[in-house]
């Protein structure tokens, strides 16, 4: 029977099948985070149960550090260092590499695992943190779990799971050059919904995909759960096995064989499939406090359908028919594990080279791994920020939400890479607007929101 | 981790669409490495005027009087999307919440709130709001019985269908740990990982005796 992408990563991960219908999964890699590593680390440690196979846990230290330059373990955060201080203690006493503050490797688990080839085709990974999807463009079963099924996918290797219901996404023809993977996602999310793919296992397939780069299919893949799939896929091919070759936990011989076989046989079943034309996508931004209250950056705020709307509205402080070009900002922010890989960076700096942040704009470059940091300056990029008037800072997921240190302050509005414009998620009262590196570099420039081509 | 069969209570609405975890639980209120201390987070932004002085907001639902104690919470399509902050559902279990009734869940958060003991009902848009209404009219006596062993939740309006994966409910009508439950299948476990290490050995991850990482 033909079988998709996904249930060929399901089938030869499936230790058994229980009576109600959920399978119990092996896991290949499990990835921790600081702000909940500790915390299932501490529990584990509590009832005597050790940490199954530590050779294949990680923990990143990405959530609550400080990205100022220079900095420690002290947080910006209150009470963040504790976090930091745990993980990295549990993670030791349990055997586990730490990508700790200050490692040449340090960075946004999701980009570091992808770095350091932890995440491979044809693995499951599980990771406390939402965004794990993002690995599905490498071919990697990568699931977000919450700190109980991180625990216990610790102490067993396995995770329960109900074979979600399959999605697939063929996005035909290519993204024009103005407009970028965060355009294709937010463009989806936006015509069926920020639950639009609830529940499902979303795989992204055409020649639109098939034409991005590795970094680029990351930023879709990424995007996934804002789409409430439970995970993400893209068909690993020639470039993804030239990206993971010789990465640190790569295999010596990449088998090849094997992995090409990863992909969706002709006439699989799929449960739905949603068709999407490349070709006719442009710049968007989000208006609202969820993921699906987009425009293109050219259009207007359309009138509201119903309560949720009127409030996302209210909050943002923008009434219906406003034309988004006329939207000024007070802060641009790139970064997040969903656009600050070197290729959102470059795509940033080549609209900044030679310009300057409009005056008032706060602007703040935070790279998505310290080995982006490295290779962007490495090209000069840091001098383009510095020199238009952005920050430039030490690897994490920093302002992509508020923990209790740094923020916008309340009322600020924001143009962001990342990938919630919740209510509250960049600080109290901050309002943000999602968008591409290239539309948050070109609004940073002008002020106001808008496409590159307005400059 | 207590059993859960059914549960009688004061159900307060919160019916828009799309309520993320951060606006459950904020960031900034998770301040321990622990799962306790959060339920005076919860709901932080909505809940107090001033949030770092904790002043109540008396309009946002659960400060109203008649929702005091409220034990369910009836909401809007894709409640606990976002982030996979289990904080979200620890602080709900700690403020008293004990089922939520939604028309769809993120699903981290659904799992979550399983791994807690809080049930997650799902029922269609336009039930929930029934309910809601016929909650409205005088919460601490208006209650709703929630049976998961039936499946039904009780009220004046009849007995309302919800739905909730058989796995699920077998798990909050045990309250077994998850993972001594899985230790069961431990051999099972080892035996797979044997014949996955053995026909795909660069799955494996070792450290040789150098020091260095070896996969495959």
């Amino acid at each position: 029977m033909p079988r998709t992408l996904f249930d060929k990563l399901w089938d030869s991960h499936c230790i058994t099948t229980g009576q109600s219908g959920e399978s119990l999964l092996y896991i290949d890699r499990v990835c921790l985070h600081e702000r909940t590593g500790g915390i299932a680390l501490k529990s584990l440690e509590e009832r005597n149960i050790p940490v199954r196979r530590p050779e294949q846990a990680f923990c990143m230290m990405d959530h609550v550090l400080d990205t100022h330059p220079g900095r420690g373990d002290r947080t910006a955060i209150p009470g963040g260092e504790a976090f930091i201080l745990r993980a990295r203690e549990g993670a030791a006493a349990s055997g586990i590499r730490t990508f700790d503050v200050g490692d040449a490797d340090q960075g946004i688990s999701h980009v570091v695992s992808a770095e350091q080839g932890i995440a491979l085709p044809g693995l499951s990974l599980v990771c406390p943190d939402s965004h794990t999807c993002t690995l599905g463009a490498l071919g990697t079963l990568a699931l977000g779990i919450g700190t109980s099924e991180a625990e216990h996918a610790l102490a067993t290797s396995t995770l329960w799971m109900a074979r979600p219901p399959g999605v697939r996404v063929v996005v035909d023809g290519r993204l024009r050059p103005d407009a970028t993977p965060k355009d294709l996602a937010l463009y989806l999310i936006a015509e069926h919904g920020a639950d639009g793919a609830a529940g499902a296992a979303v795989e992204f397939s055409g020649a639109g995909v098939e034409a991005l780069g590795i970094e680029a299919r990351m930023t879709l893949c990424n995007m996934a759960v804002e789409f409430a799939a439970v995970t993400a896929l893209i068909a690993p091919d020639a470039k993804v096995f030239d990206y993971v070759a010789d990465r640190a936990y790569a295999p010596a011989k990449l088998p090849l064989k094997e992995w090409m076989a990863l992909h969706t046989d002709a006439g699989a079943h799929f449960d739905r499939t949603i068709n999407i034309d490349a070709t006719r996508i442009d710049a968007r931004v989000t208006w609202g406090t969820s993921p699906e209250q987009g425009v293109n950056v050219t259009g207007r705020i359309p009138a509201p359908r119903n309560g949720t709307a009127r409030r996302a509205l209210d909050y943002i402080g923008l009434a219906p028919g406003t034309a988004m070009p006329e939207v000024a900002i007070d802060a641009a922010f790139i970064g997040s594990c969903t656009n600050a890989r070197l290729s959102d960076l470059r795509s940033a700096a080549a609209i900044l080279r030679n310009r300057r942040v409009a005056p008032g704009v706060a602007a703040i470059c935070v790279p998505a791994s310290a080995a982006v940091k490295r290779a962007a300056e490495a090209e000069g990029l840091d001098r383009i920020f510095r020199a238009a008037g952005f920050e430039w800072r030490e690897s994490g997921c920093s302002l992509c939400f508020h923990a209790g240190g740094e923020s916008f302050g309340p009322g600020k509005r924001v143009i962001t890479t990342t990938n919630r414009n919740f209510e509250g998620r960049q600080g109290p009262h901050v309002r943000s607007h999602l968008a591409s590196p290239a539309v948050v570099a070109a609004s940073a420039v002008r002020g106001r929101i808008s496409t590159p081509g307005m400059l | 981790m207590q059993p859960f069969r059914c549960h009688r209570g004061i159900a307060a609405p919160l019916l828009q669409a799309n309520i993320d975890t951060d606006a459950i639980i904020p960031s900034r209120e998770m301040r321990q490495v622990s799962r306790k201390g959060l339920s005076s987070g919860l709901f932080s932004n909505w809940r107090y005027t001033d949030a770092a002085a904790r002043h109540p907001d008396p309009l946002f639902v659960l400060n109203r009087p008649a929702y005091a104690n409220a034990t369910i919470l009836l909401c809007g399509s894709n409640f606990g999307c976002g982030s996979s902050r289990e904080f979200a559902v620890w602080a709900l279990a700690e403020f008293g919440i004990r089922v939520i009734v939604a028309p769809s869940f993120g699903a981290i958060f659904q799992k979550n709130c399983i791994a807690n003991g809080v049930l997650s009902a799902i029922v269609p848009d336009a039930a929930v709001k029934e309910l809601a209404r016929w909650v409205e009219d005088d919460p601490p006596s208006r209650l709703l019985t929630v049976d998961l062993a039936t499946g039904l939740i009780g009220s004046g309006l009849g007995e309302t269908p919800f739905e909730i994966a058989e796995a699920d409910r077998a798990r909050l009508l045990r309250g077994v740990d998850p993972v001594t439950h899985t230790l069961t299948h431990a051999d099972a476990i080892r035996a797979f990982e044997k014949q996955r290490f053995e026909k795909h050995p660069w799955a494996r991850v070792s450290l040789a005796a150098d020091g260095k990482i070896r996969t495959g």
